[in-house]
């Protein structure tokens, strides 16, 4: 009876002790906020890290690559300007593991964005990329993700040209990558090669976080377009009746235009007095260029992990 | 195999299991499940390569603690509970109960391992939906693991036979963390002249060489191992193996165990 009494009394104190010690650690989550995820890179050295895991260097990348996603997602979501620990988070994933591509793939992504999209590092993200075709040298999506970032961030045609080239070479690389060194001469910071740009990253990526990050650019791409077209009409009618539309009626009555324009979510446009043309929905357009409302402030990131 | 040899091998297998040895399949079924399932939602598009990475490296690591801490007792524990003395005392010559011992230990962990395997391709199943060809390269990864194991099972049974388990376990695991740099020792030793060249090669080659039996990054990112390398690690990890064991048995057999 006694031993009963006491097995009783001690999975109370047992239960009693985990519930307190629960609530405790949230209490001190409370005291410390963010210590989780501070923004701390304890060893930054890869080859010392390399020898620490005893030959199981395979799993510590996975484990510093899972970091990095949570690293950029954390501060991704608090619309954070600066990523100082990303570059070096990259290094040691890609230093212990020199094969993880994806790491190579997004993590050039990640740095290569303009904050808060990104860290804003093009110049480490072409680092990355370079340390990652030497150790892969016939993966030619690496060669085409080099050549991207020299077009888009960096405005460097010439290297985006030279790093298609080289890409076009390697044994089953993407048709497109030597169409793409072929028509950078000629069409070297223009819209279309932004486009052919993103629709091959959409067509060729297997990474569904990938496939969206692309179909939104191209979405934007594609607003762009279609708000100059717009605001083109619009300057049409001004020369024709002295003065802009007030709406769009106005340019479908003049027979200059048919139905309602909407943009690629279904949304129509809207027809500012001064004859601009604007997205209902800017908050799900990130990254266009064309079509903001005045005074209109960003309060959601670009969509980058499946999270977001 | 000789009879004798074949019965303390298998005692030593049915002893581990009554130990509980194999309780740590329990914790690498969690390890797997809990991998396979959160993996996916922390991280991006690695889910196969963790369930490798992390499978692989449990069934090692499960596999070196247990060589360590069950080979550093199978002699002293047998002295001390003084069992040594009886079967001693029976035809059994000293040899044939540190063979028996390994070979009881190894099967143990050829078993463990055998379990781990399944989880290991259970999760991987889970994760990717179907297998690749590719997934074959990780039964060589398994195979490398399990010449590890002999090699680590042999040297607990080296230090066993003189030395105390605390000990034993202590000079193990750091000839573990050695051979894991046995590679950068044997850099060292070419950067360095005179008697310190030939002190770290000599130590370099006498360290077992862990590194060349670990090919779980390459497996995991499907590349393939050549039969080379397995003809080589095979023959390495069983001569290693051969040597610490005739250490052992010369080392036991002087032993005064009066």
């Amino acid at each position: 009876m006694r031993a009963r009494y006491a097995t009783l009394f001690f999975t109370a104190l047992l239960l009693a002790s985990m519930a307190g010690s629960i609530l405790l650690l949230r209490q001190l989550d409370r005291l410390r906020t963010g210590a989780t995820l501070e923004d701390v890179l304890y060893i930054r050295s890869p080859k010392i890290l390399k020898r620490m895991s005893l030959g199981h260097d395979g799993l510590l990348a996975d484990i510093y690559w899972t970091r990095t996603i949570q690293y950029f997602g954390s501060h991704h979501r608090l619309g954070a300007e600066r990523y100082d620990s990303l570059a070096p988070l990259l290094e040691v994933t890609t230093s212990l593991d020199p094969q993880l591509l994806i790491a190579y793939e997004w993590g050039s992504t990640f740095l290569s964005a303009k904050p808060p999209n990104g860290a804003g590092m093009p110049e480490r993200a072409v680092e990355l990329m370079k340390y990652g075709i030497r150790n892969n040298p016939n993966e030619w999506r690496l060669y085409y993700d080099l050549g991207f970032i020299h077009y888009m961030e960096l405005k460097d045609y010439a290297a985006a040209a030279e790093a298609f080239a080289q890409g076009s070479r390697v044994p089953n690389a993407h048709p497109f990558l030597k169409i793409m060194a072929a028509r950078m001469a000629q069409h070297a910071g223009d819209v279309q090669m932004a486009r052919m740009l993103w629709s091959t990253t959409y067509q060729s990526a297997q990474d569904p976080s990938v496939r969206i990050n692309a179909e939104v650019h191209l979405r934007a791409l594609q607003v762009d377009d279609e708000v100059a077209a717009l605001e083109a009409l619009a300057e049409q009618y001004r020369r024709k009746t002295g003065h802009f539309p007030d709406n769009f009626s106005e340019l479908r009555a003049a027979g200059m235009l048919r139905g309602t324009p909407v943009d690629p979510l279904g949304y129509p446009y809207k027809l500012a007095p001064n004859g601009r043309a604007e997205v209902s929905d800017p908050e799900n357009l990130p990254f266009i260029k064309k079509g903001i409302p005045a005074g209109y402030l960003s309060s959601k990131q670009a969509k980058f992990l499946p999270s977001d | 195999m000789n009879a004798r040899v074949s019965h303390i091998a298998r005692n030593t297998f049915r002893e581990a299991v009554r130990d509980r040895v194999l309780y740590n399949l329990i914790a690498f079924a969690v390890l797997m499940c809990a991998a396979a399932i959160l993996v996916g939602k922390i991280s991006i598009n690695i889910e196969r390569l963790v369930v490798i990475n992390l499978g692989l490296t449990a069934v090692s690591l499960f596999g070196i603690i247990i060589s360590i801490f069950v080979g550093i007792g199978l002699v002293s524990k047998e002295i001390e509970k003084r069992t040594l003395y009886t079967v001693l005392s029976r035809p059994v010559r000293r040899w044939e109960f540190i063979l028996g011992k390994f070979f009881g230990l190894a099967g143990t962990l050829a078993v463990n391992t055998f379990f781990m395997a399944i989880g290991v391709f259970g999760a991987l199943l889970y994760v990717a939906h179907h297998f690749q060809r590719a997934d074959a390269w990780l039964l060589v990864a398994l195979y490398f693991i399990i010449l590890q194991f002999l090699i680590i099972t042999a040297l607990a049974l080296l230090f066993s036979s003189f030395s105390s388990p605390l000990l034993s376990a202590v000079f193990a695991f750091s000839l573990f963390v050695i051979g894991s740099f046995a590679e950068d020792l044997r850099g060292f030793a070419a950067m360095t002249t005179g008697i310190t060249r030939w002190l770290a090669l000599g130590s370099a080659y006498l360290v077992p060489n862990f590194s060349a039996l670990n090919v779980i990054s390459s497996v995991a990112h499907a590349q393939p191992v050549s039969a080379q390398l397995v003809i080589y690690n095979t023959a390495y990890a069983l001569i290693y193996a051969m040597m610490v064991l005739s250490g052992a048995v010369i080392i036991f057999e002087h032993r005064n165990l009066k």
